[in-house]
């Protein structure tokens, strides 16, 4: 629809589309259908599970694929070691493959040129709330559950800070309480905001190109020279920002845990 | 916005999918290929950890050993050096007797040699005195025609000889 009225909607790289003919495909009446973000999610599945696969050679001495995929096992161990303590090893497969889920939808979601000739326009699934929520929620329920199987009630005092005076307790206790449950939220929607808007960014300098070219020489000049120099400088930042919001995922995912595996 | 645009519609195929989808990770590539990974980088660590080890306790041993020989070899130097000292100690009493024996060899022989002077000088002595008596009473009776008797010419040189 963008190139039928001759400019670029910054938005449109966003909507979702069923694929394959899979529109009305239903489960007890919600409709499943096998979207173009489906089919990112399913890129970045079998593009991680290749990688990890390329590193299962379990040779002693490690080729360059493994090392790479041992280094990021290491990475998120030593994450989880350094926040959470021995307790933290048992939750490497979630936070493993919460932070490379999120990074391969993240990078592949920034794949340019040659996919878009080919007609493919990739999809970065993180820019969507419904996703990062349900992540984010799912990294909540696990603290939840832990704190709650482990401590019991004694869950609760995670919100009464050591050494309060017994008068502050009660609005202390909701303060915690409240930025305890604005965790899921946050964690959520700052993945979404950050990829989002990134992309966003990027397609509104490109219609800038697009637009001074289509103005003539001069305006090319002026207008679409540096707007491109600038996209080349803000893609290198967001695959900055891509690894980053992985991680920053992850390692608040960790630090809650912390919360729940030790309390305080 | 796409994201709220199409909410309604979508968010059960989103979720849907992601369930699917990061199921799917999370059970087959979290689950059951990091633990591999990491096992792998375990053994490895361990097998460094331990060819480490081993190596320290190979050093350690021939730091012992090396010690041990030092000690014995401290111990057979000074038994040498107390066998050449015993040596030479013999050595140096079995010269002195013999030194000594030859020493009183030759004392005893210079002592029967100046016996023997001392007696052939007797002798000498003896016949010059009575070569000397003859000569005197030979003498006397050439000139004076007196018959000396042996014994007086005798007494007469023996007190001459002793006068000097």
């Amino acid at each position: 629809m963008a190139a039928e009225q001759g400019k670029v909607d910054p938005m449109h790289q966003f909507a979702i589309e069923p694929m394959f003919g899979s529109a009305h495909w239903e489960i007890a009446g919600y409709n499943i259908a096998f979207t173009n973000s489906a089919l990112w999610m399913a890129i970045a599945t079998v593009a991680l599970w290749i990688f990890v696969a390329g590193g299962m050679k379990r040779e002693l001495v490690p080729g360059r694929w493994q090392m790479a995929v041992e280094s990021f096992t290491g990475f998120i161990d030593d994450l989880l070691e350094a926040n959470v303590g021995k307790a933290g090893r048992k939750y490497v497969p979630y936070i493993f493959s919460l932070f490379m889920f999120i990074l391969f939808a993240n990078l592949l979601g920034l794949i340019p040129l040659p996919l878009a000739l080919a007609g493919v326009h990739p999809f970065t699934f993180t820019s969507h709330f419904t996703v990062t929520g349900v992540l984010a929620i799912l990294s909540f329920a696990i603290v939840l559950v832990v704190g709650f199987w482990k401590h019991k009630l004694h869950f609760f005092s995670l919100f009464v800070p050591h050494g309060t005076p017994l008068v502050m307790i009660p609005l202390i206790f909701m303060i915690e309480l409240v930025s305890f449950m604005i965790r899921p939220f946050s964690l959520g929607l700052r993945l979404f905001v950050a990829m989002m808007a990134g992309h966003v960014l990027l397609e509104v300098l490109s219609s800038f190109v697009i637009d001074g070219l289509n103005a003539g020489a001069t305006f090319g000049l002026i207008v679409s020279l540096p707007s491109f120099l600038l996209m080349i400088g803000i893609c290198a930042l967001e695959i900055l920002v891509a690894g980053i919001q992985a991680y920053v995922f992850a390692l608040l995912t960790s630090l809650y845990i912390n919360d729940a595996e030790n309390l305080h | 916005m796409p994201q709220i645009a199409q909410l309604a519609e979508t968010y059960s195929s989103q979720v849907f999918w992601l369930l699917v989808f990061f199921g799917f990770v999370f059970l087959v590539i979290g689950r059951g290929m990091v633990p591999r990974v990491m096992d792998t980088v375990a053994l490895r660590d361990k097998q460094i950890a331990d060819d480490l080890a081993a190596a320290g306790a190979a050093r350690q041993q021939a730091d012992a050993e090396e010690e041990a020989w030092r000690l014995r070899e401290n111990d057979n130097r000074a038994h040498a050096q107390a066998i050449i000292a015993q040596a030479k100690a013999d050595a140096a009493a079995a010269n002195e007797k013999k030194l000594a024996a030859a020493q009183k060899r030759l004392d005893k022989k210079l002592a029967e040699a100046a016996e023997r002077i001392s007696a052939a000088r007797g002798e000498a002595l003896n016949e010059i005195e009575s070569v000397a008596s003859e000569a005197a009473q030979d003498i006397v009776q050439r000139l004076a025609g007196v018959k000396v008797a042996k014994t007086a010419a005798d007494a007469a040189v023996k007190k001459a000889l002793s006068h000097g």
